[in-house]
């Protein structure tokens, strides 16, 4: 295996949508603070051209201020959904950049749809519709065109290199061209994205990847965080998607696109009996369900012959499987469309699970910022948000690069043998021959258990304290198998380090989902052991970190209502 | 759920592999592009929308009500069209223009 030094100033790892945004930010930024020359390098283990969770499109941008509404409206929006348990300076700091960000991706190339007087048409309180098929695309090319950005795609970022608990760049190789990779940086965004694959999906056999979220965010970022004793938060504020079943296609689009509403079996609209955020939708289809009432549907029937049309469209361009099989079967103006909840996925986009940052995006480890899903505290980002964190990530961490570090900080801090221990490991991996397991099936294993015993959709969502330390002990269990595994090539070494990413996720979402006695939200952290809500001591944030190899768990009292900033204490 | 690549219309031009967000799709010795994990598929379409020459057809697997249709896209005059063969030989097309948003 060839090895390869890289220097640069600031490391992004993942060029998704918050990656990308946040090269674009901070080149721009550094020009205007006399840091023209700041060299920025993207790692991205696939193609910064369609990777992340936008890939396929996406038609509507879920977080934009419309008229009459301000960025306050939004906070207290996503405040309500997550039942208090969010970080006001976090949300206030994207609501006030959601129309910005908007702007400069419209000037970059979106198409968003106008009414005649050429405003951006809203879908109900926070939407505006676009044609996002090629927003991916987009954000690359503008990428592309700047000099100082370097990327390498298809390079597998699998570790940080921290010492004394300052980050000093990472670790990774080439998935198809037999290089090791030892990279140093003056700052670190991680931009990884969240976690699925964690539990049993849906349908777990030949389409088992036809699912919510990309199957291939493995929760690197988490991982690596946890890892090097990154303080985290929220991981059992799990989200769980409502969708079209099988297809696993969104909802959104049919419940506030064309007014569809969830009904049962009987016909009966449910969704007021179980109240209408984000975790009682899914609550109220899984009850239903339960109650002998299902299936459950969005109730399309009726639709007219230009919804139908524009729906079909509509799906082409973000989830294309939804579109064929409504070609196959009945089209939605003729047949309901089912609906079902998704395996659970750690996912700070859209729940608040994930790094615990200061309003900066500054980690709790020095010189490491993050920005989209794997940023916590922060739900409802969507795409707008995501962006936002990219360019506060950017403009933080090119601060750091310009004030804080002088070239001397950052000379040759990583070690000869700390490459040599990473690559051996590497070998020992690569030249096991006969292993007794595969990666694949210990995967599978990982799923079944978190299926079983941290509520997953075998279980209706549902665990207890019981339940969850048997998870735990299996859990650490597979984590023992990983060790003899064997891989045959570079991509089947990544398999095995995305496993022991989700594993080392999966121990912290169980310590998380056992710490929070309560149950807060329906579905997302079905706790069966305390089934009410317990305001005097759960209105606060559940944090952990790695100490000594075991999972601390921190509770944090929330941040005051209105606050506009944070800083970590130190 | 998965994608097929017909190596007859293959030129090996590589830009599937190289786009394919699970790097799924690898190019073997005949310089023909085949798709290693198809069970890893995301179902995202964006090989297909590389392909210069129209060689990968998309499919909704059996154990997700599939019904053996096969979808591509080409692109004709600035528009997008959305091709699908349906298995008895019937053939849909749905147009999308690229600079028109969804309404939705």
């Amino acid at each position: 295996m060839k090895i390869e030094r890289i220097k640069t100033d600031l490391l992004i790892i993942g060029g998704g949508t918050a990656g990308c945004y946040a090269a674009i930010t901070a080149a721009q930024n550094a020009a205007d603070n006399k840091g023209a020359g700041l060299k920025i390098l993207i790692v991205e283990k696939a193609n910064i051209k369609r990777s992340g969770c936008l890939a396929a499109g996406v038609n509507a941008l879920n977080a934009y201020i419309t008229e009459g509404r301000t960025p306050k409206d939004y906070v207290e929006y996503a405040k309500k959904d997550a039942d208090g348990i969010v970080r006001e300076d976090l949300l206030y700091s994207i609501s006030e950049r959601f129309n910005e960000v908007t702007a400069h991706l419209e000037k970059l190339g979106l198409v968003i749809l106008k009414d005649k007087d050429g405003k951006y048409v809203a879908r109900g309180n926070r939407n505006i519709k676009i044609n996002g098929e090629n927003i991916k695309p987009i954000l690359a090319d503008a990428v592309k065109k700047l000099d100082n950005v370097t990327v390498l795609n298809h390079v597998n970022i699998f570790d940080f290199s921290v010492h004394n608990n300052k980050i000093d760049g990472a670790f990774g190789f080439g998935i198809e061209n037999d290089t090791f990779y030892a990279i140093e940086a003056k700052a670190v965004i991680i931009a990884t994205g969240g976690a699925a694959g964690l539990y049993r999906p849906n349908n777990p056999g030949f389409s088992r990847h036809k699912m919510w979220y990309p199957p291939f965010n493995t929760g690197a970022g988490y991982a690596m965080g946890i890892r090097h004793g990154a303080e985290m938060t929220t991981f059992e504020m799990r989200f769980i998607a409502l969708r079209c079943k099988d297809t696993i296609a969104p909802t959104g689009t049919l419940a506030q696109g064309v007014g569809a509403k969830q009904v049962n079996s009987l016909g009966e609209v449910y969704e007021a009996k179980y109240g209408i955020s984000t975790s009682e939708r899914v609550y109220g289809t899984v009850a239903e369900n339960q109650a002998g009432r299902g299936p459950c549907y969005l109730r399309t029937v009726g639709i007219s012959a230009e919804q139908e049309e524009s729906l079909l469209k509509a799906y082409l361009n973000m989830a294309p499987s939804q579109t064929i099989r409504w070609l196959e079967n009945e089209t939605p103006s003729k047949s309901n469309v089912e609906i079902e909840g998704s395996e659970p996925y750690i996912v700070g986009g859209h729940t608040a699970s994930g790094y615990w940052v200061d309003t900066k995006r500054a980690t709790t480890i020095e010189g490491l910022y993050a920005a989209g899903d794997v940023a916590g505290g922060c739900p409802q980002k969507y795409v707008t948000g995501a962006l936002a964190e990219g360019e506060i990530a950017a403009k933080s961490a090119v601060e750091f690069v310009l004030g804080v570090r002088d070239e001397a900080d950052v000379k040759a801090t990583i070690k000869e043998d700390e490459i040599e221990n990473h690559v051996a490991e590497i070998k020992k991996y690569l030249d096991r021959k006969d292993p007794a397991y595969t990666t694949e099936h210990l995967e599978e294993t990982m799923q079944i258990v978190m299926d079983t015993y941290a509520g997953g959709i075998k279980a209706g969502y549902g665990y207890s304290e019981n339940q969850l330390k048997l998870a735990e002990k299996e859990i650490e269990e597979i984590e023992k198998l990983t060790d003899k595994l064997g891989a045959a090539d570079l991509q089947e070494v990544m398999y095995i380090y995305e496993l022991k990413e989700r594993l080392t996720v999966c121990k912290s979402v169980i310590a998380h989902l056992a710490a929070r006695h309560e149950t807060r939200w329906h579905s997302f952290a079905e706790n069966l052991d305390y089934p009410e809500k317990d305001n005097i001591n759960f209105r606060k944030y559940v944090n952990s970190r790695l100490e000594n190899g075991k999972i601390k768990i921190i509770l944090r009292e929330l941040t005051a209502e209105g606050q506009k900033n944070y800083e970590h204490q130190h | 759920m998965s994608i097929s690549i017909d190596q007859g219309k293959c030129i090996g031009c590589g830009k599937c592999h190289d786009v394919c967000p699970g790097t799924l799709i690898k190019i073997n010795a005949d310089k023909k592009a085949f798709i290693k994990y198809p069970k890893d598929c995301w179902g995202c379409t964006s090989c297909i929308k590389e392909c210069p020459v129209h060689a990968i057809r998309f499919f909704l697997g059996e154990d997700i009500g599939g019904k053996g249709s096969k979808v591509h896209t080409e692109k004709v005059n600035g528009l997008v069209k959305w091709i699908v063969e349906f298995p008895d030989g019937s053939v849909k097309t749905i147009e999308i223009d690229p600079k028109e948003s969804n309404k939705y």
